[in-house]
């Protein structure tokens, strides 16, 4: 399948297709990013995760119809304030469910799984009831559209540039906040050994819902960005879900590096056959690939060496 | 009626009252009450029952929750679909395709010969085989693979989840192999006999209902067996049991397969009853959908878990003929309720707060039963001696 190009195509097809790849790996990596507090750190399998992406992405497209309407001025600066709504709807969201349900259910992982699945479902349908069944776009402002010309046959477009530096960003705040501030280790603490670090006098429940909260406000950044490259509807979140979390636990749960080489992995293989292949079948091999590896190595690409 | 024999080392004294109201019901009450329609409609529900049972062996038994059950479902399900698409695609009633004989689906992605997977499908026997067999070897392989490694609970959860997909996405992407996201449809006969005729609703409602009490008599052997406690002590503390000698691996494995060919058959008599077999009853969220018609009826119960599949399902299209907007809501509600409130599901409700009337009555019930016929035979004694 390669002999139909020559050097100079090949070397372009793959620096392009490896950035459409770079596109869906800032997607993955801010998605998975939120998981890997969730489900890494404090073992609850949050399927819906992918709803809270979408709620992101909805606060996105409202801000942007506001901004169109009645700050026409500003509609390029629109992102930034739609990014911050968006963290922080999900965010509240996501503590307002941990309050509800989640804390009830720490010592049962696989219940977690059930429960949220339900979340999931009743935010589906919410979101079909308030912004209908049909899937929305957002129009992007001025600046991001385009692309940027490297050479004369590789072309990469600017919204592509801008996620992933976003991804970059967070990705940079996340591991910052865990590893490097008090929070962090109150987080890492009481993940570790609840009991202890409640002995200790930290307040778990407090850190439980911040955590879990923090974990969807990322999500929803990742909704945000979402509406640069698609068009979201009531169920797109749900498309994502298999892959977010085949990336967190192929990286290894408990370790953002291994996340974010995973997604790195995992969405460039994706990328690469999608053009030699069709797009479906590049996902069962790439996916393949991940059960086949996660069969031989079963704790993931990376591991935390913790006594517990 | 002291049980004893073969009958007694399966079913307790509660489980034979289980057995036969739950074989009444779907004997005697349910076709009596229901007309043909709305009997296919239950024998349709039946078959998630099925996987529902398999769940609860897997699951509520040996701990080994599986997102994936709808793989095998649908392994069954498409096999024989494969068979019935073979019959109806014979070359005269398929003359005005290009290539006639083979199904229209194929025709229409432009191919020309019968791939090597489905010639074996010609065969009855073979079907009838291979629906057994190759879903049950398919979870014999993931199962090996994974539990000799010792990956369980939810990294066990979320790779089968992501074998559900797998598969979907193959089997939608392949449309000239599989029917892609319409399935194998249009299936009229089996060995030359219309599926499609009331009486043949009728045949596959009882044989349904047949298979299904045959599935209940597996279990209820896996349960009161030695092979049961294992799976439950597995469940409870499994380092302890590998302690004491036991390969958890290969028990988890044979439970695993078990529900497997459980939700195989279901599948198998879904694709008669309904007369299609679609992808859509293998992804992800139907997967999740059996794992809480089983954790409605009661993960640890095996009649629960039957119950549970019928009775979400026919709530299901209930409430969606009325109220299609608020299904969604309302699954999702149960879904949280039934692990925040009832863990256990319905059999936890009955076995808290109705059975142990029930088993007073059956006592009181079976105490008179026994001294009535004890009275008459002595009366009868003391009539010949008269």
């Amino acid at each position: 399948m390669f002999s139909d190009y020559s050097t100079s195509e090949l070397m372009s097809i793959f620096a392009m297709q490896g950035f459409a790849g770079l596109t869906l790996f800032s997607v993955f990596v801010l998605m998975a990013l939120g998981l890997a507090i969730i489900f890494g750190q404090m073992g609850v399998i949050n399927m819906a995760h992918g709803e809270f992406m979408i709620l992101g992405a909805y606060i996105t497209y409202l801000t942007s119809n506001i901004f169109s309407q009645w700050l026409p001025g500003l509609y390029g600066s629109y992102f930034f304030v739609a990014m911050i709504f968006a963290f922080i709807a999900a965010g509240l969201l996501g503590m307002l469910v941990e309050w509800l349900i989640i804390r009830h259910l720490y010592h049962r992982p696989l219940d977690t799984l059930l429960a949220t699945w339900g979340v999931s479902l009743i935010l589906q349908q919410t979101y079909r009831s308030v912004f209908g069944a049909r899937e929305v776009g957002v129009s992007m402002p001025d600046w991001m559209m385009g692309s940027y010309p490297l050479t004369d046959l590789v072309e990469v477009p600017i919204n592509g540039i801008f996620v992933m530096c976003l991804a970059i960003g967070t990705t940079c705040v996340i591991a910052a906040l865990m590893y490097r501030s008090r929070w962090g280790i109150q987080v890492r603490a009481v993940v570790q050994n609840r009991t202890m670090a409640g002995a200790v006098g930290i307040n778990t429940q407090k850190v439980d819902r911040m955590t879990f909260g923090l974990g969807c406000g990322i999500a929803g950044i990742a909704g945000s960005a979402f509406t640069m490259i698609g068009s979201i509807g009531p169920t797109s979140g749900q498309l994502y879900i298999v892959d977010t979390f085949l990336v967190v636990v192929f990286g290894g749960a408990a370790s953002l590096l291994g996340t974010v080489a995973s997604a790195f992995t995992i969405s460039q293989a994706q990328s690469t056959m999608e053009f030699f292949l069709s797009g479906s079948m590049a996902k069962v091999l790439t996916l393949l690939f991940v059960v086949g590896v996660l069969m031989i190595r079963p704790q993931g690409l990376f591991t935390l060496k913790v006594r517990r | 009626m002291k049980s004893s024999g073969f009958w007694g080392s399966l079913f307790s004294r509660h489980d034979t009252l289980s057995f036969v109201v739950l074989a009444l019901i779907l004997l005697v009450v349910l076709p009596l009450s229901l007309d043909i329609f709305r009997l296919s409609l239950m024998g349709k529900y039946m078959t998630y029952a099925f996987v529902a049972l398999g769940l609860a062996l897997c699951w509520g038994y040996g701990g080994v929750l599986s997102l994936g059950q709808g793989v095998f479902f649908g392994l069954g399900g498409y096999m024989l679909a494969m068979f019935l698409k073979l019959e109806s695609s014979d070359p005269e009633s398929t003359a005005i395709q290009t290539t006639p004989g083979i199904p229209d689906f194929m025709d229409w992605n432009q191919i020309t010969e019968l791939p090597w997977f489905w010639e074996p499908f010609y065969s009855f026997p073979f079907t009838l085989a291979a629906v057994l067999v190759v879903p049950t070897a398919f979870a014999y392989l993931i199962g090996v693979a994974m539990f000799k490694r010792r990956v369980s609970g939810v990294y066990f959860a979320i790779i089968t989840q992501a074998i559900a997909a797998i598969l979907t996405i193959l089997i939608i992407g392949q449309q000239g192999y599989t029917g892609g996201v319409n399935g194998i449809t249009d299936l009229r006969t089996l060995l030359g006999w219309n599926i499609r005729s009331d009486f043949a609703r009728y045949v596959f409602y009882f044989v349904c209902v047949g298979l299904l009490l045959l599935c209940i008599v597996i279990s209820q052997f896996v349960s009161r067996s030695k092979l049961g406690r294992i799976l439950v002590a597995m469940r409870g503390a499994e380092d302890r049991v590998r302690f004491s000698g036991y390969d958890v691996a290969n028990f988890k494995t044979f439970v695993f397969c078990l529900g497997a060919a459980f939700s195989a058959i279901g599948g198998a008599m879904f694709t008669l009853q309904v007369g299609f077999m679609s992808p859509s009853f293998i992804g992800i969220v139907p997967s999740i959908e059996m794992v809480i018609f089983c954790a409605v009826g009661g993960r640890l119960s095996i009649y629960g878990s039957v119950y549970g599949a019928l009775l979400v399902s026919w709530a299901r299209t209930a409430f969606s003929e009325s109220f299609p907007e608020l299904w969604l809501f309302a699954m999702g509600a149960l879904f949280i309720a039934v692990v925040l409130a009832f863990p256990d599901g319905l059999a936890g409700l009955y076995n808290q707060y109705g059975r142990r009337h029930v088993e007073r009555q059956l006592d009181k019930w079976l105490l008179t039963l026994k001294s009535s016929t004890r009275t008459a035979s002595v009366k009868g004694v003391a009539h010949e001696r008269q």
